[in-house]
């Protein structure tokens, strides 16, 4: 039964001449895109691809009708309501929670109210033919939108015990389908409104559509009635007061109602049969409604316009009383009366499979026929919180529900603007939701640092963890391609991504040997804890740190952490005789720094790097790189500090010599 | 409704292949005039070509991006028998564009005796070894070389990586053999970290005629691996890996064991299938055929999978004859070389390239892929 057998599928048409020989070949994009090319299939060798035009790409997009302006609104209107009705409380007592999901369900009509009459506005107002016409087709679409969601509204959410339904009907038709009030209209601001044309039509549509009031108020203004030898306008507005009408609220039972009507029609077709209205044709057609004589609907039926209004006309005449579920018995006549079924568009079939309790059909039919994610994807989502989708047997129910959630919320996604709605909707989908976020926020167009904040957020709102630390790294890379160091290692540390933070304070060392300074000195100065994250950022914010001491005039610890970074072998050793430079002016100090310990620390490392540099390795590796001018200063610095350590290390010993003889 | 926006290219020849960036706010296009563009979308939201460069010597089949945690880097494959990185660059070394990005290489790949057909990087939670600037490339040739290559035992025209993470790295990759006796054209390969080899776990003995493309699709959570194969048809192949303890033991003891379903076989294209292609979350496949339509396919709710689009080019100047002949001439291109021997991997081989081949592939058929791990780029 839940087969997706029909025609659904959509076609579409590439404007490519060079496509149907090559044909096409087709790469996805965000959400609902594809680029489409012509050439898909490699040409043999001697075959010439004799283009005539430059060859064209074509950018292919479907479920866009959320993307215009005034849709936009939609979207986000709709979007408020949705997620307050998820975070509803479902265990609530029915009592309490019935009116709240009617609330909900008049919340989603008001928006698509708004949409339709703005929709209405800019298509009038809309210069260029196209444009209108698309706004007017959008706006039919939402018309019909509101007339099922409205019929749905009643026959599932606002279901009334006893299973009493009319009113709601009537309600449902005189609300939309206000050609008696146009009519009226037309009649009244006539000069003589009872021989407009349109002056018994539109009393005849109030009749039935159950609008007695206001067809008497319009049977009133007709002047024959002063004159009336035969009192035959009074009869008619009796008959017309006197009609009973069932309401829940009233405390009258349905056998008492029942009764009722049955005495007050017998009085109608009594009239009939006397011959009262004979001679007067119009006020026969009134009795004979208010009879409930079935062939005067079909007389009536391009004022019903549509077997749906007919049908509920004659309900009101002939079976006021029905209950819920045999409505559809009565449509079948309706709908011969308009052609028969093979005459049903696909409007009549959806509201014909709501009117016969097949929430599936309407959903199905709807999503396939509408081109519109948005309201499927609503209106089963609030049938979902009414318990409708179960108890109607369809025991795949989550699924679908969260099946047409992902395809609204697919359909945002590709938007610039409207993911952040996209991903709300996919957090209420429990099975897959939180896959497809994952594709899609590593995926969303990040052209500004604040946008990056912003996915970022919504990430660790999320916990989402792996997806963060890849837009942070992106955004490092971004940076550093840009030559903006201190950004990509702010991005870096966010992203704690050790191998880029170890290559980026490389990049800082080797701007500090060649320029003899740091740049992003703040960022640097406040790394933290988070200089953990990997060895080299550690010796980058210690070597950065001994500087400061060291122009605070903090010798010792300077000396300290300056030996202590060359003794854990945190240091690179490429960079340990930059190290050891900087030790000279210590070594030289008036004051004994490096105790005679430390000073033998230092000749260690010294000498290892004399190894190293005879060592073969070294001269395969750097020698290419390192001139013999450089060489040869290097050799200069060691000796430098082979004779400033010597002289150290001697004032060492003197000076620990006298201390302890001080002790 | 499919709404249609179209960008003349500037290419002078056929397009090969585009592809998107991770964001799908760059494209790059690859065509038989031996050269790449960039495209970006602008200010305007319009789509404006930003890089325009001559690429290799031959035409180039397939253009892919890295992943933008690497930068920006591009990879080409051609039929010069080469596949080379590209990466852009912030105005350095060039006078003339001091300030615009341009693209530099960064490494060619030159061993291939033939034309090399696909090119893709590997998913990026494979950057082994916090190595940075580490790209895995994968490429598709004929030669025979350096270590972690796959013997395939078959001519290669298409490669896939399975971008789940939680499997360790598979790729899969398909053969264009035209000879049906050959058996499955489409194997399946894992890499086992602990002999750090590449293993073959499966081949797909149910498809037999020649395989033009594969794709894995993106996991979404699900517990098995969707593959789609373009063939004869289109077809869905799902892989679902069984607990290892159910594996036999012995040699094999490491290897995961699939149980092979096929969901899905669409024969709606009536030809041969040139491209398949999966959507961001895995969830809509679109195919292209020699009957010149992009066909796109859906699972819904029930795990059915049916069509649920069709793009056609608009072929109103040419009549169904024009059509006819090059399908024709294509049927007759592959019997040609049908029979004991095989074709060279690239449909579009050379000649005298393509009967040396014939000959090495008729004395030992092997046909190699490199996983190329060392490679790096360095900035």
């Amino acid at each position: 039964m839940a087969d997706y057998e029909r025609e659904d599928v959509r076609h579409g048409v590439v404007p490519d001449i060079a496509g149907s020989k090559f044909g096409l070949a087709s790469q996805w994009g965000l959400g609902n895109q594809v680029l489409v090319h012509a050439g898909v299939r490699r040409p043999k060798q001697d075959e010439s691809s004799d283009l005539t035009t430059p060859p064209s790409i074509h950018i292919v997009k479907w479920d866009i009708d959320m993307h215009n302006p005034v849709t936009r609104k939609l979207v986000n209107e709709s979007h408020n309501v949705f997620i307050s009705l998820q975070s509803h409380n479902p265990e609530q007592a029915d009592t309490v929670r019935k009116p709240q999901l009617v609330k909900f369900s008049r919340h989603y009509r008001s928006v698509q109210r708004a949409c339709v009459l703005e929709l209405q506005l800019k298509g009038d107002a809309a210069e260029d033919e196209e444009k209108r016409q698309i706004y007017y087709a959008q706006c039919q679409v939402f018309s019909m939108i509101e007339l099922i969601w409205s019929l749905c509204e009643i026959l599932f959410v606002e279901v009334l015990p006893g299973g009493v339904i009319l009113n709601q009907l009537l309600d449902w038709v005189s609300w939309h389908f206000t050609q008696g009030d146009e009519l009226a209209t037309a009649v009244m601001s006539s000069s003589s409104p009872h021989t407009h044309e349109s002056y018994w039509p539109a009393i005849y549509i109030y009749v039935l559509q159950g609008r007695i009031d206001d067809a008497r108020k319009l049977l009133s203004i007709h002047p024959d009635r002063q004159r009336d030898v035969n009192d035959l306008y009074g009869m008619t507005d009796e008959l017309l007061r006197k009609m009973p009408m069932f309401t829940v609220v009233g405390r009258q039972s349905v056998a008492e109602f029942d009764m009722k009507w049955r005495h007050w029609q017998d009085q109608c077709q009594q009239c009939l049969e006397d011959g009262l209205f004979d001679s007067h044709n119009n006020l026969s057609i009134i009795c004979r409604i208010l009879a409930g004589d079935n062939r005067v609907f079909s007389e009536l039926k391009d004022l019903t316009q549509s077997w749906y209004q007919m049908l509920v006309a004659k309900l009101l005449y002939n079976n006021p009383t029905i209950k819920t579920f045999d409505i559809h018995y009565h449509a079948q006549e309706c709908i011969d009366d308009y052609g028969g079924n093979s005459h049903l568009s696909t409007l009549d079939n959806i509201l014909l499979s709501a009117l016969e309790f097949d929430i599936h059909q309407v959903i199905r039919e709807s999503s396939a026929h509408l081109n519109n994610w948005w309201f499927v994807a609503h209106l089963t989502d609030l049938l979902y919180h009414c318990g409708q989708l179960e108890s109607h047997n369809l025991n795949f129910g989550s699924n679908l529900r969260e099946f047409l959630l992902l395809e609204y919320a697919t359909s945002l996604m590709s938007h610039e603007s409207l993911w952040q709605i996209g991903m709300d909707y996919l957090d209420h989908c429990p099975e897959v939701g939180r896959h497809y976020l994952e594709l899609y926020i590593e995926r969303i167009p990040i052209q500004t640092e604040r946008k990056a904040l912003k996915v970022l957020r919504a990430c660790e709102k999320r916990g989402m963890e792996l997806q963060a630390h890849s837009i942070c790294k992106e955004m490092g890379m971004k940076a550093l391609q840009n030559d903006r160091l201190g950004t990509a290692l702010s991005w870096c540390i966010r992203s704690k991504d050790r191998a880029f933070a170890t290559f980026l304070s490389e990049k800082f060392l080797s701007e500090y040997s060649s320029r003899g300074g740091f740049s992003n000195l703040d960022l640097i100065d406040n790394l933290g804890p988070a200089m953990l994250l990997s060895d080299r950022l550690t010796f980058l914010g210690k070597y950065r740190e001994f500087h400061k001491m060291y122009e605070h005039g903090e010798f010792r610890e300077a000396a300290n952490l300056l030996l202590s970074l060359l003794s854990a072998k945190l240091a690179p050793q490429k960079f340990w005789l930059t190290l050891l430079t900087d030790a000279l002016p210590l070594l030289e100090c008036d004051q004994v720094v490096f105790s005679s310990h430390q000073t033998y620390d230092l000749m260690h490392c010294l000498e290892e790097i004399t190894l190293s540099f005879q060592s073969t390795q070294y001269l395969d590796k750097d020698d290419k790189q390192r001139t013999q001018g450089q060489r040869e200063a290097d050799q200069e610095k060691i000796d430098l500090l082979r004779l400033a350590l010597a002289r150290n290390l001697s004032r060492a010993i003197l000076h620990e010599g006298t201390e302890i003889e001080g002790i | 409704m499919f709404v249609t926006k179209s960008i003349s290219a500037e290419h002078k020849d056929l397009i090969h292949d585009v592809a998107y960036d991770f964001h799908g706010r760059r494209m790059a296009t690859c065509s038989s005039d031996q050269s790449v563009q960039v495209w970006d979308i602008g200010e305007d939201s319009e789509w404006h070509c930003t890089a325009n460069w001559r690429t290799h010597s031959g035409s180039v089949w397939r253009v892919t991006w890295a992943h933008p945690e690497f930068g920006q880097v591009l990879a080409t494959c051609s039929f010069d028998r080469t596949a080379a990185v590209w990466e852009e660059v912030v105005g350095e070394s060039n006078p003339n564009h001091r300030g615009q990005n341009h693209w530099v290489k960064r490494t060619q790949l030159v061993d291939s005796r033939t034309s090399v057909t696909d090119v893709k990087f590997a998913p990026k939670h494979l950057g082994r070894n916090n190595i940075i600037l580490r790209i895995e490339l994968c490429v598709v040739d004929i030669a025979v070389r350096l270590q972690n290559e796959i013997s395939c035992k078959m001519n290669c025209s298409c490669i896939s990586w399975n971008p789940s993470r939680v499997h360790p790295a598979m790729i899969s990759v398909g053969s264009d053999d035209p000879s049906t006796t050959g058996g499955g054209k489409v194997q399946v390969y894992e890499y086992s970290d602990g002999n750090r080899k590449w293993n073959k776990v499966e081949t797909l003995m149910t498809v037999t005629e020649a395989v033009h493309d594969v794709a894995f699709a993106p996991n979404l959570g699900r517990s098995y691996h969707l593959l789609a194969v373009a063939s004869k048809d289109v077809r869905i192949i799902m892989l679902k890996p069984l607990r290892r303890a159910q594996s036999t033991v012995g040699q094999h003891s490491g290897v995961t064991r699939f149980e092979v379903r096929q969901p899905a076989q669409f024969d709606e294209h009536n030809s041969q299938v040139w491209r398949v292609n999966w959507n961001i979350t895995g969830t809509i496949l679109a195919s292209s055929g020699d009957d010149g339509c992009v066909r796109l396919w859906k699972a819904n709710y029930l795990d059915n999978w049916k069509c649920i689009g069709v793009l056609k080019a608009d072929g109103t100047h040419h009549g169904p004859g024009h059509s006819g002949r090059s399908h024709s001439s294509h049927v007759v291109g592959t019997s040609a070389t049908s029979g004991a021997s095989s074709s060279s991997s690239g449909a579009a081989a050379g000649n005298s390239s393509q009967s040396s081949t014939r000959v090495r592939f008729t004395v030992s058929p092997v046909t190699d892929i490199r996983v190329d791990q060392k490679y790096s780029v360095f900035f």
